[in-house]
């Protein structure tokens, strides 16, 4: 059984339907990539798994177990964390206290603790006291990870964590998926920039308008191919 | 010397008012739900330790530990019942819902007990004082000014250094993205209003010690307490209580010349530092 899994997944903000029958399934260990250019409803999938968006309950499920009607909350406590797009940090809470609310809704242990996270990231450490946003677009997206890490969730979803940072930090960032991977969570990256996408996932699904154009190992996957799945028919 | 009494007068006055704000602000800061009613729930929390004061013969400050938890648990189910439902990007609808809650509380308490003036008997308290140098200080005004100190110093324990409190900002600031870390913000607004609630019990129980009170003077207090929020500036819990001191200076010096002049000068006071300071005099002072 996979450990998150959706079945003809739709979703529509009003008479806009973003989603068109996704179906999508994630090992446990495994890091999936979704690409897809602007619009494509990528994180619009990001917010129907965290429950953000409300779907059927029967397209979302986890560990088999139907996911797709509960609220936010109570998916991020079944272990669904999300970095959101934009990082979305807490202006009034300083670097810790943005760590911290992360395991608000934890119940058990896990290895994930504040301490762990600053030997993830070194730099929050120094600036612990800061306000979260008073740091560069790099560090604040370190304490994005680090507070969705910090329920020590199953499912590790990303949302454009690249986005808006110099390829430096971006490489920094990702440095970390290794430690993360190994821990135990099972993670998806979503990102428009596909060269990073591929070379961080065992699998990747690429999204256009709505729907699942293809699927596969990146070593499987031909440049025409991935180009075709993301842009369209070839021009 | 009659200067410098009225002037320790006035801030002892304040401490009142700082708690009738203290709710206010709150419950401002956490959801940016200004809750016109605020005046007429103190109202409402002085009937009721009354009530519990006329049933048990226990002394008001006894019957208000027993009508905090009531008044809590009445907090949070307004707010899970009602207001939860008026909040959005819209803000006239809990304007509109509470206005209509103070109307509400008004006339029923004035159905329930008359518009007779009422009093919670104070006591010995009502007549002890201390002398500290030249300036007679009342034991009671004493007592409302460190409640409200106590009260603020309490609340921002809450709010700086307890995971309740980390939620309650959270909250404030995304509650899209708090409900990504497993919070709830509904429950998390009850629980504030429930807070806020306590706060009001306490300002219930000075408010009725103090001076008389009938059902109709719910919205005066307001008047004040959201004085002594802005004067203090957004957000800020002991910028309220500047602001309340503030008032309360302005009031006791206005009757010192002029007994009529007791209200106006406080309201004149609000309107001078509203016209030098816009945004208060501790704008975003934390939460």
């Amino acid at each position: 059984m996979s450990l998150l899994s959706t079945h003809g997944l739709v979703a529509r903000y009003g008479l806009f339907q973003a989603l068109w029958g996704i179906d999508l399934r994630l090992e446990a260990g495994e890091t999936l990539a979704v690409i897809g250019a602007n619009g494509a409803g990528k994180s619009t999938l990001m917010r129907a798994i965290t429950g953000l968006l409300r779907t059927a309950p029967e397209q979302v499920r986890l560990e088999g177990a139907p996911i797709g009607g509960l609220p936010a909350e109570r998916v991020a406590a079944l272990g669904i964390a999300m970095v959101p797009e934009g990082r979305k940090l807490f202006p009034s809470l300083t670097v810790e206290e943005n760590l911290a609310i992360g395991a608000h809704g934890r119940k058990a242990g896990g290895a994930w603790t504040l301490e762990t996270v600053y030997d993830l990231f070194p730099i929050l450490r120094e600036r612990r006291a800061a306000p979260g946003t008073a740091l560069s677009g790099g560090q604040q997206q370190m304490v994005a990870i680090g507070r969705a890490l910090m329920s020590n969730p199953r499912v590790l979803l990303c949302d454009e964590i690249s986005l808006g940072l110099a390829p430096v930090v971006i490489r920094d960032i990702y440095a970390a998926m290794p430690r993360i991977k190994a821990v135990g969570a099972a993670v998806i990256v979503v990102e428009q920039d596909v060269g990073t996408a591929l070379k961080v996932a065992d699998r990747v699904y690429c999204l256009m308008e709505g729907r699942v154009t293809l699927e596969g190992r990146p070593a499987d996957l031909s440049r025409e191919r991935i180009h075709t799945a993301y842009f369209g028919a070839a021009a | 010397m009659i200067w410098l009494d009225t002037l320790v007068q006035g801030v002892l006055l304040g401490g009142l008012y700082a708690l009738f704000a203290a709710g206010l602000s709150l419950v401002f800061g956490i959801m940016r739900l200004v809750n016109l009613a605020h005046g007429d729930l103190i109202v409402a929390a002085a009937y009721l330790i009354l009530v519990l004061v006329s049933l048990t013969g226990l002394h008001p400050i006894a019957a208000a530990l027993v009508a905090a938890p009531l008044m809590f648990a009445a907090g949070w189910l307004l707010q899970r019942g009602i207001l939860n439902r008026t909040l959005g990007e819209d803000i006239l609808p809990p304007l509109l819902v509470t206005f209509g809650l103070s109307v509400v509380i008004q006339n029923a308490l004035l159905e329930g007990f008359s518009a007779d003036s009422q009093r919670l008997p104070p006591g010995d308290l009502a007549t002890a004082s201390i002398a500290i140098g030249p300036v007679n200080l009342g034991v009671l005004s004493l007592l409302t000014f460190a409640s409200a100190v106590a009260v603020i110093l309490v609340l921002n324990f809450i709010l700086y250094r307890t995971a309740l409190g980390r939620a309650f900002r959270a909250t404030s600031d995304d509650p899209v993205t708090a409900r990504l870390m497993g919070i709830r913000p509904d429950n998390v607004f009850a629980l504030a209003t429930g807070l806020a609630m306590v706060v009001v019990t306490i300002a219930a129980l000075y408010l009725g010690m103090r001076a008389n009170f009938d059902p109709a003077i719910g919205p005066a207090r307001l008047i004040y307490a959201f004085e002594a929020v802005i004067i203090g500036g957004l957000g800020s819990l002991w910028g309220t209580l500047a602001g309340g001191i503030i008032i309360g200076v302005a009031q006791t010096l206005g009757a010192a010349i002029n007994p009529e002049w007791q209200i106006l000068a406080g309201h004149l006071a609000f309107l001078a530092v509203l016209a030098l300071r816009p945004r208060g005099l501790f704008p975003r002072g934390g939460m």
